[in-house]
């Protein structure tokens, strides 16, 4: 039986007509991997994150997750899949401004009839935000947290699905030092625990070394294992 | 169903103040036509109703409207004066029965009712407590200002100045309540009912003051010629009347000139009445008025009027309506990026939009209550607004 979390094969997308296309002629990241996607800014790392998720569609090419053909699942399926078993860090945090930080770290289980949000899944968010040092934040709404604390927020919020594979979209960007190896251990500690798999997106070549694999989007050759 | 009522909650309560105005304007565009209707048609009843337990008004010539309103609703100016010749001129058609109104007077705000006893059952006003004023200086007291002045029988009543300096005026008449009226929902709960001759010594026309004949009134006494005395202005006025004094007030003239404000006719017979309304038709000096046909005539100018203010809310209303859909439309624009966040996760079109129309539910919802609200309390409170403004 294979071990492959995903793999994308002869994938091509390419946003409306924009000159920026992402081409992947054959990617397969294994259960339980730890990867890091470097490249420059404008290389496509985002979109590899979006496309893996099936938030973006490839023009051509496929995208297998756990052996199925997630290109050819209906959207709806695609969804349910999404919210149930990956986990997303965004860029830009993306908070709902509206709401308190433990809804926001909740959000998933609001979102989709799949997820039920009972008691236990707000004590293991109020565990998670504690974890990530936000614990005290709960009841505060994004506008009255640092750029820091918006972004362990939203870490929270991609790991209280206990997802099996989490695609984090720099994580660590706004922290601090301290902050940003607390954040990074949570991840790798949490997709270590459940055997997760982890691809996140980093500029800060520092980090590079916790992670197992490297992959640079611009040449789209694979770096050196870890 | 519960997670994206409360998705939408959070983000109306978040944006409180946008939320507020929302609701508001759904809930005036919505009130306004409603409370209108409910306004002008609990009126336009209440007036009918008054007008229609009242057959016949006789006055002195001038406007109709002004002698019903004052003799139905004891609110507008006093109309031109009448005399208590009529009165006695419609007793001796033999075709009605004459209740005298004379309605000038106030205290503090509550309008003083000169009239006769069959006025209460004329009326079908009941007791609460008490009895029917007896003799000169005794009144009896709606409902309504007697809760309000907080009165009872054995307690007084004062007649106020019509003006600061009216020194010779109006007589400043302590009145003792021997009784309260139940509840009417009628303006007879806010009036105090004296006899007629006790309204005239109000008004000057009769007073008591102290017998000149007495030892002790010799020095305000000028000259004696015969019975006649003429004495000066430290002759004591009696401006309450009591047992003691009662005998010391007179009346100076004939009564028959004395002034009424109108004179309420309540034909004996359908026959009678039309009678009565071909003896007055070409009378130079009074009139007499169908109320109904007057409050109908009234009616159909508030009525006209409220056509034309329906349709004016009803434009005003469309505007605003347009305007929260542009602001709504606006708003989602500024939500691209929530929406998409939101959908990224893992929520579908249909979830998104539920929340949304969620959103508009709860404005629309509340703007609702708050507007169902208003209406209640216009039918609860509007009429007298309405009234008073009209009658003002």
């Amino acid at each position: 039986m294979s071990n492959e979390k995903f793999r994308l094969t002869d994938l091509r997308f390419q946003y409306g007509d924009g000159d920026f296309a992402l081409r992947v002629p054959e990617l397969a990241v294994e259960s339980g991997q730890r990867v890091a996607v470097i490249g420059p800014s404008g290389s496509g790392k985002t979109t590899l994150l979006h496309v893996i998720a099936g938030i973006e569609l490839a023009q051509t090419g496929s995208v297998e997750i756990d052996g199925s053909n997630w290109t050819a699942l209906a959207e709806a399926e695609r969804r349910a899949l999404r919210v149930q078993r990956i986990g997303l860090v965004f860029q830009e945090f993306e908070l709902l401004e509206y709401l308190r930080v433990l809804d926001n770290i909740t959000l998933p289980y609001r979102i989709h009839p799949s997820l039920s949000l009972d008691s236990t899944c707000r004590d293991r968010a109020r565990a998670l935000a504690g974890t990530l040092g936000v614990g005290d934040k709960l009841a505060r709404f994004p506008a009255h947290l640092s750029h820091g604390e918006k972004q362990r927020v939203a870490v929270c919020r991609a790991l209280i699905t206990e997802p099996d594979l989490i695609l984090a979209d720099e994580p660590t960007g706004n922290l601090d030092p301290a902050n940003k190896h607390r954040v990074l251990d949570h991840l790798i500690d949490c997709a270590n625990e459940r055997g997760s798999t982890l691809v996140l997106v980093t500029h800060d070549h520092d980090l590079l070394d916790r992670f197992d694999r490297i992959i640079d989007v611009k040449s789209f050759s694979e770096g050196a294992d870890a | 169903m519960r997670e994206i009522a409360y998705l939408a909650w959070c983000y109306l309560s978040y944006h409180r103040i946008k939320t507020a105005i929302l609701v508001a304007s759904i809930a005036l565009i919505t009130f306004l036509p409603a409370g209108l209707n409910v306004l002008v048609s609990q009126s336009a009843e209440e007036l009918t109703a008054r007008a229609e337990s009242t057959p016949l008004l006789v006055g002195a010539k001038g406007s109709p409207l002004e002698l019903v309103l004052s003799s139905l609703y004891f609110e507008s100016e006093t109309p031109a004066p009448t005399t208590f010749a009529e009165s006695d001129r419609v007793a001796e058609t033999g075709l009605a029965e004459p209740i005298p109104l004379y309605v000038r007077f106030r205290s503090r705000s509550y309008p003083i009712v000169g009239t006769s006893l069959e006025y209460f059952d004329f009326r079908g006003l009941r007791f609460a407590a008490g009895r029917p004023m007896a003799v000169l200086g005794e009144c009896v007291v709606g409902a309504e200002a007697a809760r309000e002045l907080g009165v009872h029988p054995g307690d007084f009543v004062t007649s106020s100045p019509e003006g600061v300096f009216d020194l010779a005026g109006v007589y400043p008449l302590k009145m003792s309540i021997v009784g309260v009226l139940a509840t009417a929902h009628s303006p007879d709960d806010r009036a105090i009912f004296i006899d007629v001759k006790t309204a005239w010594i109000i008004d000057g026309l009769g007073h008591g003051h102290q017998d000149l004949a007495a030892p002790d009134a010799e020095s305000a006494v000028l000259s004696r010629d015969g019975d006649r005395i003429t004495a000066n202005a430290s002759v004591v006025q009696y401006n309450e009347i009591t047992a003691e004094n009662i005998d010391s007030f007179h009346f100076h003239g004939e009564l028959a000139t004395y002034p009424l404000s109108a004179v309420i006719a309540a034909p004996h017979s359908e026959k009678s009445r039309a009678l009565l309304l071909g003896r007055y038709q070409d009378d130079d000096a009074s009139q007499l008025v169908v109320p109904t046909a007057v409050m109908d005539e009234l009616l159909e100018t508030v009525l006209t009027v409220r056509e034309y203010a329906v349709a004016a809310v009803a434009i005003a209303g469309s505007a605003t309506l347009m305007t929260t859909t542009l602001v709504f439309l606006l708003s989602l624009r500024l939500r691209r990026r929530e929406i998409a966040t939101m959908m990224k996760i893992g929520a579908s079109r249909s979830t998104v939009a539920a929340v949304l129309i969620s959103e508009v539910a709860v404005v629309l919802l509340l703007g609702g209550i708050l507007a169902a609200g208003l209406t209640l309390a216009t039918s609860r409170f509007g009429s007298a607004a309405i009234r008073a403004l009209l009658l003002s």
